[in-house]
């Protein structure tokens, strides 16, 4: 086992050998620009180009290769599905509806928007478990909405959009759905005919492809979805990303769709069944630990948990030998806890004590093992020199409460969330 | 973000980790910060009766790694001095001695802070002594 255990993989995921293995030639001998129309080195490239575009369709059940865009990422995704959205229909109108939870790459676009007078944006506030509903939705809808962007998966607190109910909702009032799927391609079952979505951002390197890679989903039939390119230059990608294609990164991520539209189904059980055995873990040693986000519609590998009494930073800096992330203000130089965790009401006592873990395709049991240990460890030795812990413990003990493994009596309130049972 | 050596070290050695009797009239606490913040931190001090000497100091800290260093420097620093001393330590001082960066000054700050809450509560007691022992000689 190679040390530091890698549980990050919401943050970036490593490259599948298999995708390296298809992108080879084309960083050595198919070097070719896939817009020269004039030799076989042209060609090839546009070849490779093209069975890329229809593998990234297949995965997401697009009807046709052409809806699919490649951009740098789904930051750049996101910008041009937004900005490009808003200067195409100015005519009909410039409300945007989206959620306080949604990625920065969404809601520093709507910011800009909004400063620059072009849109006007409705940010809805999730509930507990970090669900935006289709009534909310639909509860937001105005004459002049033209667009509802909702991310498939939150990337912190892993929590699942209801995506068909949304799609449903905003194609029965004619308003455009965008789909942040940068968590959820590849993950979960994600098709975009089913879900009724008319665009989607998708990233290369959270599904085991390259980083600097993504694609964007424009619906071409019923509705015909027409954006603005950001990008100015040669016209390519039907003149909604101009620039030279970058071909042995579309290539890996064709490959990585692929793989993952085969390995899906098994990969989102055993990745499940890594995440409860963590959890369970970690109860089954360790007093409060809160779960954040939903119980049980949430990304496969995604566990988001607070542990009363010991603050994030602190938690990772006592299990050196882990590579996880916090939603802790210390992590961030803004001193804020993370906004997702306020937006669905994690109270502050448990807002700077979340442990983002993210198991992924190559994770194994032993590492989540390990992981349990390691965790037991450092959050045990955060709370002993904790005055939060110490003294919520000695109030609890004055009256006579147990606090012990599995327990969750130090913050009564948070017990309700999580849509346990749903 | 990378921590300073002497940051890992005091995060990892935790001197003077715990608590003292807050009860004990020559016992001071300090206790500053807030959870919303991120940042809570106990600071005991023990003063000698006769020398005014800081005979012993110890801490709680609920915090990212640099608070933690932070609040054992502080009570390493503590012991031994006077009270006099003690109020000349700067948070300045920390970060400094743990090469803390920009984004973690106020670290030192809430250290400091503590120090200070835990010298008041002293000589509040100290306070309440005298008027006791006053008091005390009337009756
Ligand atoms: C939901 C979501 N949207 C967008 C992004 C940005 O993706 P990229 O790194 O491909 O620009 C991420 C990843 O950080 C994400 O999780």
């Amino acid at each position: 086992m190679k040390t530091p255990v890698y549980l990050d993989n919401l943050a970036t995921t490593p490259l599948d050998p298999r995708v390296l293995d298809a992108m080879m030639p084309f960083l050595t001998d198919k070097f070719g620009n896939a817009a020269s129309r004039s030799h076989p080195y042209g060609w090839e490239a546009e070849k490779a180009v093209d069975l890329a575009r229809q593998q990234v369709a297949d995965l997401i059940g697009a009807a046709d290769k052409k809806e699919i865009i490649f951009t740098s990422g789904a930051t750049e995704s996101d910008n041009i599905a937004l900005k490009g959205v808003v200067e195409m229909y100015a005519q009909k109108g410039k409300h945007i509806i989206t959620a306080s939870t949604e990625h920065k790459a969404v809601l520093d676009t709507c910011k800009r928007l909004e400063r620059s007078g072009v849109a006007e944006v409705t940010y809805l506030d999730p509930d507990r478990t970090g669900t935006v509903t289709a009534e909310m939705v639909s509860g937001a809808i105005r004459e002049d909405t033209i667009l509802v962007s909702i991310m498939g998966a939150n990337n912190e607190i892993g929590t699942i959009a209801p995506l068909a109910e949304i799609g449903a909702v905003c194609r029965e009032k004619g308003v455009f759905f965008f789909c942040d799927a940068a968590q959820v391609v590849g993950k979960v079952p994600f098709d975009v005919e089913a879900m009724k979505v008319d665009l989607a951002a998708i990233s290369g390197h959270k599904l085991y492809g390259p980083k600097g890679i993504g694609a964007l989903y424009v619906r071409r039939k019923r509705p015909r979805v027409r954006v603005a390119g950001v990008i100015d230059g040669g016209g390519h990608e039907r003149g909604m990303r101009s620039g030279t294609l970058n071909v042995p990164a579309i290539v890996g991520l064709g490959k990585a769709c692929e793989l993952a539209k085969d390995e899906m189904a098994a990969e989102a059980e055993r990745e499940t069944k890594l995440r409860q055995r963590l959890l369970e873990g970690l109860r089954a040693k360790l007093p409060e630990v809160y779960l954040n986000g939903h119980a049980e519609r949430r990304l496969p590998g995604n566990l988001n948990v607070s542990f009363y009494g010991a603050e994030g930073e602190g938690i990772m800096m006592g299990m050196p030998d882990l590579a996880v992330s916090s939603g802790s203000a210390c992590t961030s130089a803004s001193l804020e806890p993370s906004y997702v965790l306020r937006a669905i009401g994690v109270t502050d006592d448990l807002a700077h004590n979340s442990i983002r873990f993210g198991i992924g395709r190559f994770t194994t049991e032993e590492e989540v093992d390990f992981a349990v240990e390691q965790v037991v460890d450092a959050v045990a030795g955060a709370r002993d020199i904790s005055p939060l812990w110490r003294h919520k413990l000695r109030d609890l003990e004055k009256e006579g409460v147990t606090v012990a493994p599995g327990s969750q009596v130090m913050v009564p309130d948070a017990n309700e969330p999580a849509g346990a049972g749903a | 973000m990378a921590y300073s050596d002497k940051v890992l070290h005091y995060f990892r050695t935790r001197p003077n980790a715990g608590e003292l009797d807050a009860e004990d009239p020559n016992v001071g606490t300090g206790m500053v910060g807030a959870p919303e913040c991120g940042d809570v931190m106990q600071l005991q001090i023990k003063v000698n009766d006769d020398t005014q000497i800081i005979e012993d100091a110890k801490w709680t800290t609920y915090g990212c790694g640099s608070a933690i260093a932070s609040s054992a420097l502080a009570t390493e620093w503590l012991k031994g001095k006077t009270i006099d001393e003690a109020l000349k330590l700067r948070n300045t001082d920390i970060v400094e001695e743990l090469s803390l960066p920009p984004v973690k000054i106020h670290c030192s700050v809430l250290a400091e802070d503590a120090v200070k809450a835990a010298l008041q509560n002293l000589q509040e007691k100290s306070g309440e002594k005298t008027t006791a022992a006053a008091a005390g000689s009337e009756g």
